[in-house]
Formats: C-alpha cells, structure tokens, sequence
C-alpha cells in the first residue's frame, strides 16, 4: 500500500477514529477554488480527498455531481490540468492521502504509461476508475505496479463472494464500498443491509474498508462507520457549497460541514 | 478465485465497462442469454411472436424502378418498415421481453433517440403486461413528439433527459443510472448493438434474422449471393443484423453508411466509425467521437436514430479487420433519397435508411466507372412516417431553394 495511505490507516486504527475523505470535482468552480478548499478541509478534519475529474458522461454519478462536473468542464478543467493542480496542493498537505477519481476515457485520451506517470510525479496516491471493474483494468493496473500509486476498486450491495474476492485481490490502496444502490447523490435514509454486506467483506478483507454514496448527516456518517474504516462525502458536501453565492461562503459553508461531520464520527467512536 | 478476463470482445474491441454495481447482473443476463440460446422452447417462442406479432419474414422487394434509375444496380430492399411497429427495433425487444421474462423480471426500461427503439419496447412490454419505462432526451422529445405519445399509449412512462446534450448519449446514460438502482428487478433493453457485453452480442443476435431471411431470400431470387450489403450505421443494430451471416461469405461487400451530418469538416456528424478513435463509452470499447481531453463530443444528424457518439463494438472489429467498409452520407443527401424513394417506389423510408440509399448514387457512379453491374441487398430499416412532419419543413425549403436556383 502506498506510505500515505498506510501511515494514514495505520494511525486511525491507533486512535480508533473513523477516516473522513470527501469527495470534490476538481474545478468546480475553478482550480484555484479547489487548490485553496482541501488544505481548509484537512484543518476542518478530513484525513484524505477524493479529488474528481470532470467527464462528459459520468454514469455512475447522480445529479449533483453531474452539474458538478458540467461547471468544472465549461471552466475549461482538463485531466492535465487537475494534475497540476495536485502537485500544487500538494506542497501544502504532505501527508494528506489523495486519491484520483476519473472515468476512463479521459485517461485513454491522455495515454494510459503517461496518465500513470503523471499522477504519481504529483503525488497521487490512488486511483478509482468508476467504469473500470477489475475485468477490464489489466493493462492499467500493470503499468500502475511500477509506480507507488495504488488501484482502487468498488464493491456493491450486490456484488457476489466471488467478486468480493477478486476485488480484494487485484486492488490496492482500500475498497470502496457503494452503500447504495445507484448512482452518486445523498440520501436521507441509508440502505439497511450495509451492516450485513460489510461483514462478508471484512470476512474477507485485507485492506480497509471505505463506503461512500448516499453518506449526509453526521448521524448517517457515524452509523456507516461504526461498520466500516471511514466514509467518502461527495455529493452532500457539493449540494451545501452550491447554496452559497460567494466562494468565501462557499468554502466556509465547507468547511463548517466537514467539522460536523468530523465530530458526530469521532462522537460514535468514543461511544462505542 | 474468479480471473481478470476480459469478456465479450470483438477483436480488441466491446468488453464490459461499467461501475462495480452493475456487474453482477451482467454476469447473470450472460448466463441466462446462453441458457436461453440453448433452449429450444426459447426459440419456438419467439419464432412464434415474430412471425404472428411482427409479421417476419419480411420481403425482399426488387425495387425496380429505383434499379432503373441507378442504371447498373439490381437493389433489393429488405422491407424491416414493414415489421409492426415500423422498423427492426422490435426484432430485438420481442426477443430480450421474453428473456426477462424467464429472468423473473418485472420492470423494463430503456433509452431512445429517435423513439423507434421506445415504442417497439413498449408494445413489447404491453404485449406480456410489464411495467416500462422510456429515457428520451428533451432534444429528441421535440423532434419526435408523435413517438412519444405512441409509447404513452402503449402504457410507457416516458421520462424525458435533461442532462449533457439531452440526446440519445445522455438518454443512455441515465437509463444506465436507474439500472444500477433496479437491477435487482429491471431488466434494461439497449436498443443497439452497443452497451457492455452481453448486450452486443445478444443484439446483433436478435437482429440476425434480417440476414439470415435475406441470404435466403435472395439466394431464392437469383441463385446467388448479392455484391453488396448496405444499410446505415447509428449504433450499428439493423446493420448488424443484415452484415452478420454474410461475414463468412468474402465476395459479399459490407458496406455501413454513417451520419456525415453538415459534414465531417464542420464536426456536427455522427460518424464515429469514419472520424472518430477507440475510447471506452456506456460499457464497450470501441470507435468514439471525442476531444483531445477524452471529453464526448455529441454527435449530429437531422435523423435522431443515427445522432449517437459511439457506434457497436463489433462493427469497430469489422472496420478494423477491413471486413466491412464505412462511408458517409450527409443530411442534405439523405434528404433528397428520403424524397427520391417515396417518388420512385411508392417507399417513404426513415431518415436513418434514406442514408443507406442515398450511398446508392455514390456505389453506381463507382460501379458504372469500373464497367460493371451489380446486385445490392439493402436494409430498409424504418417507415418514414415518424420523419414526415420535420421532413415536411427540411424539404420544402430545400424545393424552395432548388427552384430559386
């Protein structure tokens, strides 16, 4: 596993603290807003990012992070452009793991050796390609495993013991667990059978263990984690920077979320 | 242990694409397709539905006077308008109605572009009482108003799209978003030979029946093999169809016939197979319109059946393994085939198809240069009843304009 991503797992497990690791659309409104947000977030208490790159047709993706994207794409954001933007930040969170997150056909535009290059010079340290599943992620996770750059794969409500092992298998870094069935959005109640999905996948695990989609409240977060190693916010956090006009509401309105979030997960730990 | 296998290729095309959520009932669908393949009583069903629901076989109709006109072509039109419903979608709906049916599934959806694909779907859904629901794009909503009201009254739901282009691409993708919600009890039918594997596959075997009728048929009508197989390439499924069981037969020309639109130069074109290059879309990869940051372009036809970005995996093995040949054919032409047909043959073809015809003038000036004669096998896809109302306004400004001239 990649040094960020393990020292970061590593000291949740120490603290017995659930990881919190938004989602945002690189470039939403723009580069630099983004540039500027992650480091606010990581004070505000999130221990990595999932930093998204716009596509044209995110079809694992529901509404919110399809305006998302559309915004960030008419700014003009490009794939390359989102890495330099992470060699940036990067100066700024050292530590802080991020986590690529692009459908594949940019990453085709862009050449698959160059795009892997690219990504780990500016300190990536995963990638998830929602259209990707294993089966067809050969040629990607070949050129990856000579680079400190991790492959991450999702496993769904209805994915088989038989996937939930090939998974387990073939990807690095952590699994990303879809609570939900669907695409990307919040939702204001959670799928019931998570607790039972998430043990046949700790039955089998060997790598921690992150659920994402549908996650709003501090009440859902903390309730996910009581299964899981942390939880993945996108849409929710985007649906709260889109009620504000300004970019300082915006990124105050962000970062007043995070913390609550922060704080109804670390809540549920000590509980427990 | 499963193993990183990649399945459903085409040559180095097709594949399976999608988010982990969908994966499992792909794999599912894959075996239930080739149980069904296997199963007689799966075979007699649908022969049956096809020969007294649809009207199979369709002719094979020697245009004669179209024939006459073009001087050194013997065409022959085989007549898919004709089928119930007015084109070859249903050949394939029929088909997939029945497997979801033996896949206990209650719900079908599907997306559509020119609305072709929505209404077979939905009489195939009302045919056996399921519940369906139908992605358009708002774009293509306008353009084909008639459409929707038929799969209204066939039952349908019509859930109009609002995102990207607000076209068939973008229909696709939000009927691919409630699949990975409903899977456990929808059963999604793709109306081309596109999607991830099985869908290709299964189509292109669904719509088999057009070649496999006209290879009889015309081996009946002229004791030989046609020169030539034509028809128009959206996502590539009437073409598909008719290419299929001519593939082995290497005299055979398979010539697709794609959407120039205003052009290939201006952009506005849906001609994936002719300018475009390999990328990963709704599953499959294959020939793709997109930038050079590997952001979709959408695509362009005045015909919204041929207005999609991508095209099936399979026809992107045939380019490439050079078995079959691709043109284009832009909308001011197909217009005028749209109209040169109706004269001619008493035929009002879909704007899709008069592509497909429109190719004819170009095949018998070549023809005509190489001192030879010809006999060319062309799938007439779809009525043209659904294009007359926008046809009504396209030709008469371009009457108007040609008599100005």
């Amino acid at each position: 596993m990649g040094d960020r991503l393990e020292t970061c797992f590593d000291r949740l497990r120490t603290e017995g603290r659930a990881g919190l690791f938004p989602f945002v659309t690189a470039g939403d409104p723009d580069l630099g807003f983004t540039r500027e947000l992650l480091p606010l977030m990581t004070e505000a208490g999130a221990d990595g990012f999932e930093i998204g790159v716009p596509f044209s047709d995110p079809l694992a993706d529901g509404p919110t992070i399809q305006r998302s994207s559309m915004r960030s794409l008419a700014g003009g954001t490009r794939l390359s452009s989102v890495l330099e933007m992470v060699g940036e930040v990067r100066a700024d969170i050292p530590d802080t793991p991020l986590v690529l997150m692009t459908y594949y056909n940019p990453i085709i535009a862009m050449g698959l050796a160059e795009f892997v290059r690219g990504a780990s010079r500016v300190g990536a340290d995963a990638v998830i390609v929602p259209d990707l599943p294993p089966e067809e992620a050969g040629t990607l996770v070949g050129i990856m495993n000579d680079y400190p750059l991790e492959p991450v794969f999702m496993l769904a409500p209805t994915s088989t013991q038989e996937r939930i092992e090939l998974v387990t298998d073939v990807g690095g870094g952590f699994i990303y667990y879809v609570g939900q069935m669907g695409v990307t959005g919040a939702r204001d109640a959670l799928d019931s059978d998570l607790g039972a999905t998430l043990g046949k996948i700790n039955r089998v695990k060997n790598r921690p263990v992150l659920v994402g989609f549908g996650i709003k409240t501090p009440e859902q977060a903390a309730e996910v984690a009581g299964h899981a190693d942390g939880v993945i916010v996108g849409s929710a956090l985007i649906d709260v920077m889109e009620a504000q006009a300004s970019r300082e509401d915006k990124m105050r309105a962000a970062c007043d979320y995070i913390a609550s979030l922060r704080e109804g997960l670390d809540r549920s730990k000590t509980v427990s | 242990m499963s193993e990183m296998v990649s399945k459903g290729r085409f040559g180095r095309f097709g594949g399976r694409y999608v988010p982990e959520t969908l994966m499992p009932a792909l794999e599912e669908l894959e075996i239930a397709y080739g149980e069904a393949r296997g199963d007689p009583a799966y075979h007699e069903e649908l022969a049956y539905y096809l020969r007294e629901f649809v009207g199979r076989p369709t002719p094979l109709y020697l245009a004669e006077r179209l024939s006459d006109d073009l001087g050194v072509l013997k065409v022959y039109l085989k007549r898919e308008d004709l089928c119930h419903t007015g084109a070859h979608k249903i050949n394939n709906t029929l088909a997939q109605v029945l497997l979801a049916r033996r896949l206990g599934k209650t719900r079908i959806i599907a997306e559509t572009g020119a609305g072709q694909h929505g209404v077979a779907t939905a009489t195939a859904a009302a045919l056996f009482g399921l519940d369906c629901d139908i992605y358009m794009g708002e774009e293509d909503i306008g353009r084909q108003s008639l459409n929707v009201f038929r799969m209204r009254l066939l039952g349908a739901r019509v859930i109009p799209v609002t995102s990207g282009s607000k076209t068939l691409k973008d229909a696709t993708n939000e009927t691919l978003r409630d699949w990975t919600a409903s899977v456990r009890t929808t059963h999604y039918i793709i109306g081309s030979v596109v999607g991830p594997h099985p869908f290709p596959e299964m189509i292109r075997d669904c719509q088999s029946v057009i070649g496999r009728e006209a290879r009889e048929q015309i081996l009946e009508a002229e004791g030989r093999l046609p020169d030539a197989c034509v028809a128009c390439v959206g996502g590539g499924s009437n073409s598909i169809g008719l290419f299929h069981p001519f593939v082995d037969d290497a005299d055979v020309a398979l010539i697709g016939v794609e959407a120039g639109g205003r052009g290939l130069d201006s952009e506005e074109h849906g001609a994936s197979l002719t300018a475009g290059r390999v990328g990963v879309l709704h599953g499959c990869e294959t020939f793709l319109l997109y930038d050079d940051d590997g952001q979709i372009i959408p695509a362009h036809s005045v015909s919204a059946g041929l207005d999609y970005p991508g095209v099936g995996p399979e026809h992107s093995h045939l380019k490439d393994s050079g078995r079959a040949r691709y043109v284009t054919v832009e909308d001011h032409d197909a217009l005028k085939a749209f109209q040169k047909l109706s004269v001619l043959e008493g035929i009002i073809p879909a704007f899709e198809s008069a592509h497909a015809i429109s190719y004819l003038d170009r095949m018998a000036e070549e023809t005509r240069e190489a001192g030879e004669m010809k006999t060319v096998v062309l799938c007439l896809s779809g009525r043209g009843d659904k294009d007359v109302h926008q046809a009504e306004g396209l030709l008469t400004e371009m009457l108007d304009d040609e008599e100005v001239r």
